[in-house]
């Protein structure tokens, strides 16, 4: 069973429709022991990163996500990407879960934000299988980004900057795009972490 | 390099598309859901729900809609028309809408558009202006572009954007229906004061007005309805026809 973290911040729905849609089992939840029952966990969000970690606190989840992403595959998704860094500096300062070493603040470019639409994924240090996915477009709302190492970086973005689009720390990932909007590339990634991350924990038992 | 995007609209009544933008003479052209699924199996980028029902049935039966559309498809959409109020907007992006779309309301209280953007942010804050030219101006319209507000629409999109406006749907009513192609002087205009998105609509009568705009403007999206409808063109031509002329865009 995958778990989606609802911490109501943003609609899942979209997420939940495009695991379905793989054929896997999904549950919408905030409850500690759904979460240690799933194989996989997702954090979706949209908003703002403070609000985020405030609502996570409120459910009293960051412990409970921060020693579940040590056990098993864990996706966050836009927001639930950001939050896996380690500090995010959207109105004021917060803590995010430190997963993934690096900060979160505003885009730095001469274009227009947000960063909407349809942007061309850049594939980082040749990074296998990801690379068939160089310059497809995946679909991208937001006016902050993630600034990490270049060894966590799996893809990025061109937009007068480079923008991070996949990362990846272990079995720990981040897609700054929403997955679930962005058609059939989308739901391709999905399969490919599934996968992936399947094929991982099942060299590493 | 970010693609322009291709964006049908589809205008809904009592839960059914209809096509006419008049109020009369419409006729039902199917089911929304079915629609919104076809045109982003055809490439759609993004698809855009506006309500025109009347009723608060017809408002009910959207957020139905808005449901099961989420549950079917996997591109960004945007639902407007009759949002009057932030417990609206709400009720529409529980559903599974992306963004919301406010235009009256917006010009009768602004700070619904603070609120809005505040609490679900700027992205999913979308603000629709009807633009009228009037001498060397435009003026904003309200009720379908029949009343004249006398608010200058360049100022009024400067202060959407301040107030934290993510994207402009910027409608010509002076090119709306015309079919001779997008008001580019207006487009132009507007890009060039906010550092938003905007969406261009109004006047698309053939594939090449999207080209057109997107070479002349550096507007982010372009809308269009009718040509869309009953397979008049398809999306996937449009976006032919865009390649062809260099513009960037997401391969269907």
């Amino acid at each position: 069973m995958i778990a989606i973290v609802d911490y109501g911040m943003g609609n899942v729905a979209s997420v939940k429709t495009a695991f379905q849609r793989l054929g896997y089992d999904v549950e919408i939840t905030d409850s500690v022991e759904r979460l240690e029952a799933a194989s996989h966990i997702i954090l979706p969000g949209v908003g703002s990163f403070q609000a985020a970690v405030e609502e996570i606190n409120q459910r009293n989840l960051t412990e409970p996500l921060r020693r579940l992403a040590k056990e098993k595959p864990f996706l966050g998704i836009c927001l639930g990407m950001q939050l896996l860094f380690d500090q995010g500096y959207e109105n004021g300062i917060s803590d995010g879960l430190g997963l993934i070493p690096g900060e979160v603040n505003r885009i730095e470019t001469e274009y227009i934000l947000p960063h909407i639409g349809w942007n061309q994924l850049q594939i980082e240090n040749n990074n296998q299988p990801f690379a068939s996915f160089q310059d497809k477009h995946v679909y991208f709302v937001h006016s902050f980004q993630a600034r990490t190492g270049q060894q966590y970086l799996v893809a990025t973005a061109e937009y007068g900057t480079k923008v991070p689009g996949i990362v990846q720390n272990g079995h720990v990932y981040g897609m700054q795009f929403h997955p679930e909007k962005s058609g059939e590339v989308g739901v391709d990634l999905l399969k490919l972490f599934m996968e992936k991350t399947n094929g991982d924990r099942g060299q590493q038992a | 390099m970010i693609a322009k995007r291709i964006i049908p609209c589809l205008d809904v009544k009592e839960g059914k598309v209809v096509k006419g933008t008049n109020f009369v003479g419409l006729r039902e052209l199917g089911d929304p859901v079915e629609m919104a699924s076809n045109y982003s199996k055809d490439g759609a980028d993004e698809i855009i729900f506006l309500d025109i029902s009347a009723t608060n049935e017809g408002r009910q039966t959207m957020v139905d809609i808005v449901k099961r559309t989420a549950e079917q498809v996997f591109v960004p959409f945007t639902v407007g028309g009759g949002v009057r109020t932030i417990d609206d907007v709400n009720r529409l992006l529980k559903a599974g809408a992306d963004k919301v779309g406010m235009n009256s309301a917006a010009v009768n209280n602004p700070q619904l558009i603070t609120e809005s953007s505040d609490r679900f942010g700027a992205q999913c804050t979308v603000i629709a202006i009807d633009a009228k030219r009037v001498g060397e101006k435009w003026h904003v319209m309200t009720h379908g572009g029949s009343k004249d507000t006398g608010i200058d629409a360049i100022e009024w999109a400067k202060e959407a954007e301040s107030r934290g406006a993510g994207e402009i749907l910027l409608t010509s009513v002076d090119t709306d229906g015309v079919k001779d192609g997008f008001d580019l002087p207006l487009t132009d205009t507007v890009v060039s004061v906010v550092r938003i998105p905007v969406i261009a609509s109004g006047g698309v009568g053939k594939p090449e007005h999207f080209p057109e705009v997107f070479n002349k403007t550096d507007v982010s999206a372009g809308l269009a309805a009718s040509i869309f409808h009953e397979n008049t063109f398809t999306v996937k031509q449009v976006k032919d026809v865009c390649i062809d002329q260099g513009v960037n865009i997401r391969e269907a």
